[in-house]
């Protein structure tokens, strides 16, 4: 059976992206960090790693806070998009 | 006598809706407010609905709710990477003298549940986030949302794992991985009849099935399936410290899942619709945050009220029957005109006296007994081991059931590796 990649799996979805930016990183402190942790516990492959530098992308985001409660390094500024804006689930 | 809202609930969940439609029935003035596009639109969870509250809150549930379907199968499975050892449980107990569980999508229920709050005479204002507490002293008094500063006698935080208003109303501190576990989950359609069948059901039955072993490749956790109307609600739940130690993504967890020979073929030919995440959190009453301070209460999730036992997850049924015990507070509130904190602190009476707070000191050691690996790499190996030894004929001399155990359990595991987990798990669960 063929794995489906996170980004098709979040195009099925419905969002409303907010032009705000809802989430931000220190990128200096996430140069010093040893575990990376944001890279796995996000569900939607918000954060990632390339030449040894996070990125992030916060359309996708699921809004379930699993980057800011594992995020032990104070890097990650975590609100919530504005009322009506971000992930918005037809089933749930 | 304090001018604006009796009460303002914030997040239109299980907790929100059940604490609105019961205050507004009581006749007080009750807004609740969600930062969804409509009630639900954040919400996710596995999911079934257990007990007897939502029946007996809601006299038209049965006729009028948005539910799949009721749960007239429970399956639980143990995984090996090829092997599935199942117990089938389907018991006309489960459907009388009423369903004991409910198979709902959030979005279309919780959408239903805040309406039927608005029809009790609550303001239902999606669309609408709280960012902050008013206060006078000690005392809340209301909450910011955006520009406007809403008053109230009492406000009660019903807006779930990441609570945002008992971090600013001082009672939860900053969460803890070790204490949460993700869910990730897809809805997968597929035609009415196919999942009848390939499920074994019929009309509205419906099953929950639970999955330990490798599904979470020996993370604390499990998959689980349950059956919709259209679809089915397909997942992984993956305790958050271990996905970062074990440096995977639950979706990797859920694509192995979804790959087992078992389960594959029953999700053959579906179409994904929705992929969803969210926290739990599951560490029950050694993380419960001080349910109340002067003006203002915390139910459900944002309570931490989840009760995790190993063989149940369960938070919806402990959130509506919070989110009642938080009204039923403001009501008695209302008529002394004292929200005090001595005066909210029937709540905690409230909920000691009902199976929430009772089951959460019962299960008060589970959290820390399911970090131990047997239960998700160990035991579903040897279960699986035992079974296959007791099935397969390979023209051998039988031996006993004992001595195949023997068997099984030879090189994997000895008795002394598990008599402690037998002697914690008798206390634990």
């Amino acid at each position: 059976m063929n794995t489906i990649s996170i980004e098709d799996k979040l195009a099925v979805n419905k969002f409303d992206i907010d032009k705000d930016v809802h989430i931000r990183i220190d990128e200096d402190i996430c140069q010093t960090c040893n575990h990376h942790a944001c890279i796995y516990v996000c569900p939607a492959n918000c954060y990632k790693l390339s030449d040894g530098r996070i990125t992030f992308s916060y359309e996708g985001c699921l809004e379930c806070g699993s980057c800011n409660v594992a995020c032990d390094k104070g890097a990650i500024d975590w609100t919530l998009p504005r009322p009506g804006f971000g992930i918005c689930y037809q089933y749930g | 006598m304090e001018q604006g809202f009796d009460a303002i609930v914030v997040g239109a969940g299980p907790a929100g809706c059940a604490c609105a439609y019961k205050l507004a029935k009581a006749g007080l003035q009750a807004l609740v407010i969600d930062r969804g596009k409509f009630a639900g639109a954040k919400n996710m969870w596995g999911g079934a609905f257990y007990g007897a509250e939502l029946l007996e809150l809601l006299p038209d549930f049965l006729e009028e709710a948005p539910f799949e379907r009721y749960v007239t199968r429970q399956k639980i499975s143990f995984l090996t990477v090829e092997d599935c050892l199942s117990i089938d449980f389907a018991s006309p107990k489960f459907s009388q003298p009423a369903p004991h569980g409910f198979v709902i999508l959030r979005s279309k229920f919780d959408r239903w549940f805040a309406d039927k709050a608005q029809e009790a005479g609550a303001i239902v204002a999606p669309g609408l986030g709280a960012d902050d507490l008013l206060w006078d002293g000690h005392r809340v008094t209301g909450i910011k949302a955006g520009n406007d500063e809403l008053p109230a006698s009492a406000v009660i935080a019903c807006d779930g794992a990441n609570s945002v208003m008992a971090q600013k109303a001082g009672l939860q501190t900053e969460l803890s991985p070790e204490d949460m576990k993700q869910g990730v989950k897809e809805v997968i359609e597929l035609p009415r009849e196919v999942i009848e069948q390939r499920f074994n059901l019929s009309g509205r039955e419906g099953m929950a099935w639970e999955f330990a072993g490798s599904c979470t490749q020996g993370l604390p956790g499990g998959g689980f399936i349950y059956t919709n109307q259209d679809s089915i609600s397909i997942g992984i739940v993956a305790q958050l410290n271990a996905l970062v130690k074990r440096k995977i993504q639950a979706n990797d967890l859920l694509e192995g899942f979804k790959s087992h020979p078992e389960v594959a073929r029953l999700i053959e030919g579906g179409k994904l619709v929705e992929y969803s995440g969210h926290l739990i959190p599951v560490s029950g009453i050694n993380m419960m945050p001080e349910l109340y301070r002067d003006g203002f209460l915390v139910a459900g999730d944002a309570a931490a009220l989840v009760l995790g036992t190993g063989l149940i997850l369960e938070g919806a049924n402990f959130a509506v029957a919070s989110g009642i015990a938080a009204a039923e507070t403001v009501i008695k509130a209302k008529e002394k005109g004292d929200f005090s904190r001595e005066s909210l602190s029937t709540y905690q009476k409230l909920l000691e006296e009902s199976y929430v707070l009772k089951d959460l000191k019962t299960f008060k050691k589970a959290p820390h007994f399911l970090e131990n690996p047997h239960i998700y790499n160990l035991y579903p190996e040897l279960a699986c081991d035992l079974a296959r030894r007791i099935f397969i004929g390979d023209g051998q001399p039988r031996k006993t059931t004992w001595n195949t155990l023997r068997g099984s359990l030879k090189g994997k595991a000895s008795l002394l590796q598990i008599l402690p987990d037998l002697w914690w798990g008798k206390g634990a669960i």
